[in-house]
C-alpha cells in the first residue's frame, strides 16, 4: 500500500510539474498574470508530493519491505536504521529520487525568496526549472521507478547494502553533492530566462548570484565529503582519483568557479554578459553530462550504479534538448552588441578574464582526459585509459598558473590600473613569501623540494593578497580607526574561498610529496617507526558487530618515549553479504594523519599492515571547507537583502536616502 | 558576427554524437593485445599424460584455445557447450589456468573432457603471455596459427553463432544437431 | 594455506575488485626500486577491474602483475622495458598514463593548446578595443544624473 501511495504521489508530481514547465512560460508571453502566478503554487506543489513520495519510499526501507524491489537489492535485517534510510540513496533509482526532491526543494526556496523580483522573470525561471523536473520525472517514473515491486516471489531478506557504502559518509555525501549539482540549475534557470526576455543586464547577474554561490558552495562541500569518505573508508589513503564519476561532479565545480566570478563582473560592470550566460549553461549541463556518465554505463567507474544502455539514452535525449535548446536559444539570442562600458588591458576586468579563461580550459582539459577512451574507441582507434599520471600532469600547472592572479585580483581596480601600482603593493611582502617559501621547503626535507618551495610560494602569495586586502580595508576609515563594517560579507567570503583555495594547494602538493608508506609483515610485539612515530603492535583480537564480524589489530603509537594513541584497524567479514572490508585506523590532526592499515593475515598471529605518515593532508579537506563556507557566507551580504527594505522603505513613505 | 554564436551548440552536437556512439560500445570488452601474433610458445607439461608440448601441438587451426580451472564457477557453466563443440568435431584446447592438476584431472572425469589436449599452466606464465585477466576466457587461433579472436566470458550459443562461426561455419546449433541426430537415429 | 589465500582471492574475482587495501609485503634490493615499484604500480591499470590500478586491486590479475612488476624491477628492466611488457600483453589499455605517440599527441598538446589559443584571444581582444574614455556628460545628462544619485538605494 505505502509503495503504491509514494508511486502515485510521483505521477501526481510529474503532472504538477507539466503544469509549471508550461503555464507560467506561457503566461509570461502572453502577459497573463494568472498563469504566472500559479508559479510558485506549482512549484510548491511538486515539493510536497515528491516529498511524499520519497517518505513513503524510506518507509518501505525502515520497514524492511522486501516486496520493494529496491529495497530487496540494497538493504537488509541486520542493517542498523541509519543506513537502512540512507540506502535509499545508495543505488540509481532511489538516489534518483533524492536528485529530484532537491531539485523540487530548490525550486521552493526560488518561489520562496523571489518576492522582490519581476513576477515575468519568476515565471519563467520556475517554468525552466520545472522542465527539468518533467525531464527526471519522466526518467523515474518510466524506466527508473523506485516503486517497482517483487510480488508474489518476495525474498526472505535483502541482499545488504555494499559494506563500503555502510557509512556516515553515505549519510552526508550524496546529499551535500546533490544540493551543489541540482542547484546549479537555478543559475542556469536564470539564464535561460533572462535569454528568454532578452535582458541580460546587471540585474540578472545580481539575481543570480547568491543562488549560485550556495549552490556552488554546497558542491564544494560535497565534493570535499566524498575525497575524505574515500580517504578513510577505502583503506589506502589516497583522496582523489580522477575517476570519471570524480570528473563528473568536478567539471561543474570548476564552471562553476569562473561563473561565481563572472557573475561579479556583469553585476559590478554590465560587462562578461555574453561569457556568464554561456558559463550557467555550460556548468549544468556538466552536472547533466555527469548524471549521464554515471548512469550510462559508457565509461567504467568504482562509482558508476548499475548500467543500462536504455536508460542512458534517456538521459542523452534530454541532455540533447535541454542543452542543445538552451545552446540554440544563446545563438539566437545572446548580445551581439558589446556593452559600451570598456575596460583596459590592466584592470579588475582583465584578470577575471584570465581567470574564466584558465578554468574552462580546466574544464576542457579534465572533459577531454575523461573521455578520450571513448573517442577512441567509437573511432576504432584502440582502447585507451587515461587516469592520475595525465591528469595530474596537465592540471595542476593550470591551478599554479591561476594563482600570481589571484594574489593581485583583490587588490585591483576596476577598468583602468596600471602594474607599476601593484608592484609598488605587492613587490616586498612578495619577495618576503618567497624567502619563507625556500626556508619552508629546505627545512622539511633533506634535499631542497622544489614543489614544496613553489606550493608554499603561491599558496603564500594568494594569503597575501587576502591580507593586503584586509588591511587596505579596515584601514580604510583613516585616522588609525579600524572600519570593520568595511569587512562585508561578500569580502569575508571571497578571502575565505581564497584561503582554502591555498590551503588545498598547500595540503595536495606536501601530503604528496612528503608521504611516508610502509608496507610489513607484523606480529604481536614488533615495533616500526615511521615519520618520528613509533607503531607497536600490542594484541591481536576479535569484535562482534551488528552486521559483521572483525579481525582487530591494536596499535601503540607513541612519540618520544610517551604514548600519544591507540589504534585499532580492523578486517571485517559482512555476514549477509561475506563480503570482507578494511577498516583503517586514523589518527588525525592539522598538520599530520597517522593511518595504519591491515591487509592480508599472514599465518594466525601477523598481518601485512601498512603504516603511513601523511603531512597536512588536512589541509585539504579544511581548505575545501573553507572554500564552502566562504561561498555560504556572501549570501548575507546586504544587498541581496536591501530590496526588500527598499520596498519596506518606499510603504512607508520616506524618501531619505538609505544607508 | 552572428555565426560564432552557434560555436557551442556545434560543439555540444558533436559531443551528443560522440556519447551517442558510445552508448553502443561497452568499455570493460578489452580486445586481445595479441591479435594477429601467433600464439605465444610455450614448453608446458600435458594435463593427463604429463609429457612436455609446445605450441605445435595446437596446430593446425583453426582451434579453440579455453582457459579454464576447477575454482572458476562459470567455467562449470559453460562446460556442456564446450562438449557439445567437440562432439561436432571443433578441436578445443585447454590451458588450465593457476590451478591443481589433481583437481582438474578430477573434474573432467566427473564432467566429462572435451580437450585435445590440456596445458598445465600452474604459475599462470603462459596466461601472462596471452593476456589471460580472467577464466574463463576462450582464443582463435586461425588456419596459419594466429590468434583472430577472444572471448572473455562464459562461451555459449548465442557467442558463437555471433563471434565464432566464421572460423567454424560447419558446426550446428543445438536445434540442429538434434534434428540430425533424430533423423539418424 | 597459500591455497586457502587463493581461495580467497579467487572469491574476490566475482566482484570486479572493491576498492580494499591491498597490503603485501615485498623487499626490494634498493629504496629506489621500491620508488619505482610504487610509481608503476599506480600507473599500471587493472585489466579486469573497474577503474583501478594494479596498487589497489584484489584481483588476481592484478596480483600476478605486482608479482611480475616486482622480478623485472629486480632483473634490472627500465620503465619503459616494463611497459612494453605489459602493453605488449594487454594493450594500451593498461597504461594510466597514456603513451605519446602520433595517435595520443592530441590528448597531451590539447591542454597548452588551448591555453595558447586563448591567451592570444585575450590578446587579440584588447587590440581591438579602445580604452579611450567615453564622451563627457551633457549639462541634462548631469542633472539627471545628480537625480539619481539622490535617490533611495536599491
Amino acid at each position: 500500500m505505502i509503495p503504491e501511495l509514494g508511486h502515485v504521489a510521483l505521477i501526481i508530481a510529474f503532472m504538477l510539474a507539466v503544469g509549471l514547465a508550461l503555464l507560467p512560460l506561457w503566461g509570461s508571453f502572453s502577459r497573463d498574470t494568472a498563469k504566472m502566478n500559479l508559479a510558485p503554487s506549482l512549484a510548491i506543489g511538486v515539493m510536497l508530493f515528491v516529498t511524499i513520495a520519497f517518505s513513503m519510499l524510506a518507509t518501505s526501507f525502515l520497514n524492511d519491505d522486501f516486496t520493494v524491489a529496491v529495497v530487496a537489492a540494497n538493504s537488509n535485517s541486520l542493517l542498523p536504521p541509519i543506513f537502512k534510510f540512507s540506502a535509499l540513496w545508495g543505488n540509481h533509482e532511489g538516489s534518483l529520487l533524492l536528485w529530484v526532491l532537491i531539485l523540487s526543494g530548490w525550486m521552493t526556496a526560488v518561489a520562496f525568496f523571489s518576492r522582490g523580483l519581476p513576477l515575468i522573470m519568476v515565471a519563467r525561471v520556475l517554468s525552466v526549472m520545472g522542465m527539468i523536473a518533467v525531464g527526471f520525472l519522466a526518467f523515474s517514473l518510466l524506466t527508473s521507478n523506485p516503486f517497482e515491486r517483487l510480488l508474489p516471489n518476495t525474498p526472505m531478506d535483502g541482499n545488504d547494502l555494499n559494506p563500503l557504502l555502510q557509512d556516515p559518509g553515505l549519510i552526508i555525501h550524496p546529499p551535500l553533492l546533490y544540493m551543489g549539482y541540482v542547484g546549479l540549475s537555478v543559475p542556469f534557470a536564470f539564464a535561460i530566462a533572462a535569454l528568454l526576455g532578452g535582458r541580460l543586464d546587471a540585474s540578472w547577474a545580481r539575481w543570480s548570484r547568491p543562488w549560485t554561490n550556495v549552490a556552488w558552495g554546497f558542491l564544494s562541500l560535497g565534493i570535499m565529503l566524498g575525497s575524505w569518505w574515500a580517504y578513510y573508508e577505502l583503506g589506502w589513503g589516497g583522496w582523489w582519483f580522477w575517476d570519471p564519476v570524480e570528473n563528473a561532479s568536478f567539471m561543474p565545480w570548476l564552471m562553476g568557479t569562473a561563473l561565481v566570478h563572472s557573475l561579479a563582473v556583469t553585476e559590478k560592470r554590465g560587462v562578461f554578459r555574453s561569457w556568464t550566460v554561456l558559463l550557467a549553461i555550460f556548468a549544468f549541463s556538466l552536472s547533466l553530462l555527469g548524471t549521464f556518465l554515471v548512469r550510462s554505463g559508457v565509461l567504467t567507474s568504482v562509482h558508476a550504479f548499475a548500467s543500462d544502455p536504455e536508460r542512458g539514452l534517456f538521459i542523452l535525449i534530454f541532455l540533447a534538448l535541454v542543452v542543445g535548446g538552451s545552446l540554440l536559444l544563446y545563438a539566437m539570442r545572446a548580445p551581439v552588441v558589446a556593452s559600451r562600458v570598456t575596460y583596459g588591458p590592466v584592470s579588475r576586468e582583465s584578470l577575471l578574464m584570465v581567470n574564466n579563461l584558465v578554468f574552462t580550459v580546466a574544464t576542457t582539459v579534465v572533459l577531454l582526459g575523461t573521455l578520450f577512451p571513448l573517442v577512441m574507441d567509437a573511432f576504432s582507434l584502440g582502447k585507451y585509459s587515461v587516469g592520475p599520471p595525465y591528469f595530474n600532469a596537465v592540471f595542476v600547472p593550470l591551478m599554479a598558473l591561476v594563482t600570481p592572479f589571484m594574489m593581485v585580483g583583490p587588490l585591483s581596480r576596476w577598468r583602468d590600473d596600471s602594474v607599476r601600482r601593484w608592484v609598488n603593493e605587492l613587490l616586498i611582502p612578495a619577495l618576503g613569501v618567497a624567502v619563507i617559501a625556500v626556508a619552508a621547503a629546505l627545512m622539511s626535507s633533506d634535499r631542497f623540494n622544489i614543489w614544496i618551495a613553489l606550493s608554499v610560494l603561491l599558496a603564500g602569495w594568494v594569503t597575501l593578497g587576502v591580507l593586503r586586502d584586509l588591511i587596505r580595508r579596515l584601514l580604510s576609515g583613516g585616522q588609525g580607526k579600524l572600519r570593520w563594517r568595511a569587512l562585508s560579507p561578500s569580502f569575508l567570503g571571497m578571502s575565505l574561498a581564497h584561503l582554502g583555495f591555498a590551503a588545498v594547494m598547500l595540503g595536495a602538493v606536501v601530503v604528496t610529496q612528503q608521504n611516508q608508506e610502509r608496507d610489513l609483515r607484523m606480529a604481536v610485539g614488533d615495533v616500526e617507526e615511521l615519520g618520528g612515530y613509533r607503531f607497536e603492535l600490542k594484541r591481536l583480537g576479535q569484535l562482534a558487530g551488528p552486521n559483521y564480524i572483525a579481525d582487530q589489530a591494536v596499535f601503540e603509537v607513541s612519540r618520544a618515549g610517551e604514548l600519544l594513541t591507540v589504534l585499532v584497524p580492523e578486517k571485517r567479514r559482512y555476514l549477509a553479504s561475506g563480503q570482507i572490508m578494511t577498516e583503517a585506523a586514523i589518527d588525525a590532526s592539522l598538520w599530520r594523519d597517522l593511518y595504519v592499515a591491515l591487509g592480508e593475515p599472514i599465518g594466525k598471529d601477523a598481518w601485512a599492515v601498512r603504516l603511513q605518515y601523511k603531512p597536512m593532508v588536512r589541509f585539504l579537506w579544511l581548505g575545501a571547507l573553507l572554500i564552502g563556507l566562504g561561498a555560504l557566507v556572501t549570501v548575507f551580504d546586504r544587498r541581496y537583502r536591501a530590496q526588500s527594505r527598499v520596498k519596506a522603505t518606499i510603504e512607508s513613505g520616506a524618501l531619505s536616502v538609505a544607508s | 558576427m552572428r555565426a560564432k554564436r552557434f560555436l557551442p551548440l556545434l560543439a555540444f552536437l558533436v559531443l551528443a554524437a560522440l556519447l551517442y556512439k558510445g552508448l553502443s560500445i561497452d568499455p570493460t570488452e578489452l580486445p586481445a593485445a595479441r591479435l594477429g601474433q601467433p600464439f605465444p610458445d610455450f614448453v608446458k607439461a600435458e594435463l593427463k599424460s604429463g609429457q612436455p608440448i609446445s605450441a605445435e601441438a595446437l596446430m593446425p587451426g583453426p582451434a579453440l584455445v579455453n582457459v579454464w580451472a576447477t575454482w572458476c564457477y562459470s567455467c562449470r557453466v559453460e562446460h556442456p557447450y564446450l562438449l557439445a563443440l567437440a562432439a561436432q568435431g571443433v578441436p578445443i584446447y585447454g590451458l588450465n589456468y593457476k590451478d591443481e592438476s589433481q583437481k582438474a584431472l578430477a573434474w573432467l572425469d566427473q564432467l566429462g573432457d572435451p580437450y585435445r589436449l590440456n596445458i598445465v599452466d600452474a604459475e599462470g606464465s603462459l596466461g601472462l603471455d596471452l593476456g589471460v585477466y580472467g577464466a574463463p576466457e576462450t582464443y582463435v587461433i586461425g588456419a596459419d596459427g594466429r590468434i583472430v579472436h577472444r572471448h572473455v566470458g562464459v562461451l555459449d550459443e548465442a557467442v558463437f553463432a555471433r563471434d565464432f562461426r566464421r572460423w567454424f561455419p560447419s558446426v550446428m546449433t543445438d536445434e540442429a544437431a538434434k534434428k540430425v541426430r533424430e533423423g539418424n537415429g | 594455506m597459500r591455497s586457502w589465500v587463493h581461495t580467497l582471492l579467487m572469491c574476490f574475482s566475482l566482484w570486479a575488485g572493491e576498492g580494499f587495501a591491498v597490503i603485501e609485503t615485498y623487499e626490494f634490493s634498493s629504496p629506489d626500486l621500491a620508488a619505482r615499484y610504487h610509481r608503476l604500480s599506480q600507473e599500471l591499470r587493472c585489466p579486469k577491474c573497474q577503474n583501478q590500478n594494479i596498487a589497489d586491486s584484489n584481483a588476481p590479475i592484478a596480483r600476478d602483475l605486482r608479482v611480475v612488476l616486482h622480478d623485472q624491477l629486480e632483473q634490472g628492466a627500465s620503465d619503459e622495458e616494463i611497459l612494453a611488457f605489459m602493453v605488449a600483453r594487454y594493450g594500451e589499455f593498461v597504461r594510466y598514463r597514456p603513451s605519446v605517440d602520433r595517435q595520443t599527441i592530441w590528448l597531451w598538446v590539447a591542454p597548452l593548446g588551448l591555453m595558447c589559443m586563448g591567451v592570444m584571444a585575450l590578446a587579440w581582444h584588447f587590440r581591438n578595443r579602445q580604452t579611450a574614455s567615453p564622451a563627457p556628460l551633457t549639462a541634462a545628462e548631469q542633472a539627471q544624473l545628480e537625480k539619481l544619485l539622490k535617490e533611495p538605494r536599491a
